[in-house]
């Protein structure tokens, strides 16, 4: 999302703060009412969604709730959820790249027989892995961008090149396990409590400080803010949400090194999309290319940036799943793995139409599938109803997305 | 991407200065030269002559109108101005010095800024990037590419109170949500607020209701008492006459009449137009 949409959105409400604190809530209420009617649904639908499954599978089964569950529910979801921060990047700029699946597993299997067959050092090998996907990402990038074959094309013969490539590299074994305790330590560890805590501390700091920072600029340069009491809400809901996470994580083992990293990847790129000239730029060429080009913007380096980027995060999707199984297989990045980081940008709210959606989306669509997948194998469901269940959660999804467009269309947006 | 070295954002109302050259054409009177001149332009595509020795001239502070039936050239002349398609002969003096314009990044480093009929704005994006998309302001340290998002907004709410665009209720929500004349409007002043001296709009009012013609017309008005030279294409003669000052009629490609708005009609242009009459 925009930073801006949301002050446009709950500018009444901060107008009518200005009258007094006391207001807050109902004027929160009324903002967020304002934003459904008019098509900006945000993240808001998907929270919804997440609170829904949850409910659902807490009445059916008791341990889907639990301490341990939902750290469990975490590793499971580092996986597909570092990969979908790629695609919804690729999404952005209105594209999809369908490749990511098997670029995990192609360089996971670098990782495997690097480390293990070639005796490289552990960092050299996870270097050598994400300069692998960044360089298929850069060359699919280029396909794409320099010879114009349309995105869909180049990465699905991607993900039958790279699966090829993966075969290949793994030779007839197959299965290499990976047992260095450092690269498996991304998968099998987790932070004392202190840390966990320290962490979440740091983030909800980190965030009201520089929110507080830019609302006191804008405040002496005589422009809107957000009042001090939306501020405050904002900063109480976020320091609810993560606190709670690692209070609740803290009780099984504490929180996981893999979630650490997924969050700490969400956070950066989300950054990078809002706060800098080059995911403004990415905005910009999903939006309107033509409109992009003409202002000066090299549309081609921001489309075979992005494509690097998703293979890169694909890589470290794949070092993440790695470390998860202690191997790296035929198996590896295959599977419904492809499927599923789409779905989950897709749930997430990242638009299929091109420029709009968060980085966030990864994240709450990962928790999205990974909660239905946890759930039905908790109450015992095969793998039938697992997949018409997504697939269905899938469709709900985009039509949400479709329906929101309409929506803006009609409010005259 | 910052680009465009040495041209900053407008801060202060420029009015360029008056060369008090004397100008053969109005008989003896000082006027000022043109920012803007155009001597003998050919361009050709294959065998299709789109242009044909064909002299034009904009000053500052004034609007010029282009006139002419469908594959008249108009569309060719503004594109050779803004750097699309360079001319096969001709000669281009900006600011009284000879120029070579081959590429629009050309046109818009000298401070020709085109606006074009599609308006080439991002729905997704809110007022404020619009205007600075490709230009934006970055704060320190520059490596970072951080946004300056304070900067930008107070430089374009400058823009748009300068230029009196008060429709606008909020540069923080997406163009999406505009109405043409609105969208217009951005466009417009994206393409004033970077120094420029000259600006070329392409049919500006074509898809707008009767409200917001009369918005953007007045918007064209300002540009013109910034001191800046507009160069128009419209096919509505009412909006041409409505805010030109002259009107240059094309006719296959060459020039065929031009009139000045006090001392003709609109039945003198279209019958140049057509060629039912030579101007």
């Amino acid at each position: 999302m925009e930073p801006g949409s949301e002050l446009s959105a709950s500018k009444q409400a901060i107008k009518a703060l200005e009258r007094g604190p006391s207001f807050a809530p109902a004027m929160l209420f009324r903002a967020a009412r304002m934003r459904i009617s008019s098509g900006e649904l945000g993240a808001l639908p998907v929270v919804f969604g997440l609170a829904l499954i949850w409910t659902y599978f807490e009445l059916q089964d008791t341990h889907f709730l639990t301490a341990r569950n939902l750290s469990n529910l975490v590793l499971q979801i580092s996986v597909s959820g570092t990969i979908a921060i790629g695609v919804v990047l690729v999404l952005l700029l209105g594209e999809i790249d369908l490749s990511v699946g098997s670029v995990a597993g192609a360089t996971a299997a670098v990782l495997g027989v690097l480390t293990v067959d070639d005796n490289w050092p552990w960092w050299a090998g996870i270097l050598a892995m994400i300069a692998v996907g960044a360089l298929i990402g850069a060359l699919q990038g280029v396909w794409f961008a320099v010879l114009r074959v349309p995105s869909f094309v180049v990465t699905l013969a991607g993900l039958l090149v790279w699966l090829g490539v993966q075969l290949h590299v793994l030779g007839d074994a197959g299965t290499l396990n990976v047992f260095d305790a450092r690269i498996t330590a991304i998968a099998s560890t987790f932070l004392p409590d202190a840390w966990g805590w320290g962490l979440a501390a740091v983030a909800v700091i980190g965030y009201a400080g520089s929110r507080l920072v830019e609302d006191t600029q804008r405040r002496r340069a005589e422009m809107s803010a957000r009042s001090l009491p939306i501020l405050f809400v904002q900063t109480a809901t976020i320091a609810a949400l993560l606190l709670g996470a690692v209070g609740v994580l803290n009780c099984a083992y504490g929180v996981p090194t893999a979630g650490v990293l997924l969050f700490a990847l969400v956070a950066f790129f989300d950054w990078l999309v809002r706060r800098t000239t080059f995911g403004r730029h990415i905005y910009a060429v999903g939006g309107y290319a033509e409109a992009a080009r003409r202002a000066g913007i090299s549309v081609i380096r921001i489309r075979i940036c992005v494509f690097a980027l998703a293979g890169t995060l694909a890589a470290v999707g794949g070092l993440i799943s790695t470390a998860r199984l202690q191997a790296a297989s035929t198996q590896t990045g295959g599977g419904t793995l492809l499927l599923e980081s789409i779905a989950a940008a897709v749930i997430g709210g990242a638009s299929l139409f091109g420029g709009r959606g968060s980085v966030w989306a990864a994240l709450l669509g990962a928790l999205v599938i990974g909660s239905v997948s946890n759930g039905l194998d908790l109450v015992g469901q095969p793998a039938d109803v697992k997949y018409m269940v997504e697939g269905a959660i899938l469709l709900l999804a985009v039509t949400i997305d479709a329906y929101s467009r309409r929506r803006l269309a009609v409010t005259g947006r | 991407m910052q680009g465009h070295a040495g041209r900053r954002p407008l801060q202060v109302l420029t009015v360029p200065e008056a060369d008090t050259r004397r100008d053969e054409r109005d008989g003896g009177e000082i006027a000022p030269a043109p920012v803007l001149e155009l001597k003998g332009i050919s361009k050709h595509f294959g065998a299709v002559e789109a242009l044909s020795e064909v002299d034009f001239e904009v000053y500052p502070a004034e609007v010029v109108a282009l006139a002419g039936d469908n594959g008249a050239g108009k569309s060719t002349l503004l594109k050779v101005i803004a750097g699309t398609h360079p001319p096969d002969a001709g000669i281009i003096r900006f600011d009284g010095a000879e120029v070579v314009i081959n590429s629009p990044r050309h046109a818009t480093q000298l401070g020709i800024e085109t606006v074009y009929q599609d308006l080439a704005l991002c729905d997704n994006l809110d007022v404020v990037a619009n205007m600075f998309l490709g230009r934006e302001t970055v704060s320190a340290p520059a490596a970072l590419c951080r946004l300056s998002e304070l900067d930008m907004e107070r430089r374009a709410l400058d823009v748009l109170r300068q230029l009196n665009v008060t429709t606008i209720k909020s540069v923080r929500s997406p163009v999406a949500t505009l109405s043409g004349g609105q969208r217009q409007s951005v466009a417009i002043s994206r393409a004033v607020m970077w120094n420029s001296k000259i600006v070329l709009l392409d049919e500006p009012t074509a898809a707008l209701g009767v409200a917001q013609t009369f918005q953007v017309r007045e918007l064209i008005k300002r540009l013109r008492t910034r001191g800046l030279g507009v160069v128009l294409i419209s096919h509505n003669l009412h909006d041409v006459f409505e805010v030109a000052d002259r009107i240059i009629v094309l006719r296959l490609g060459r020039r065929v009449a031009t009139f000045k708005r006090d001392e003709a009609t609109p039945d003198d242009v279209v019958a140049s137009i057509t060629g039912a009459r030579r101007g």
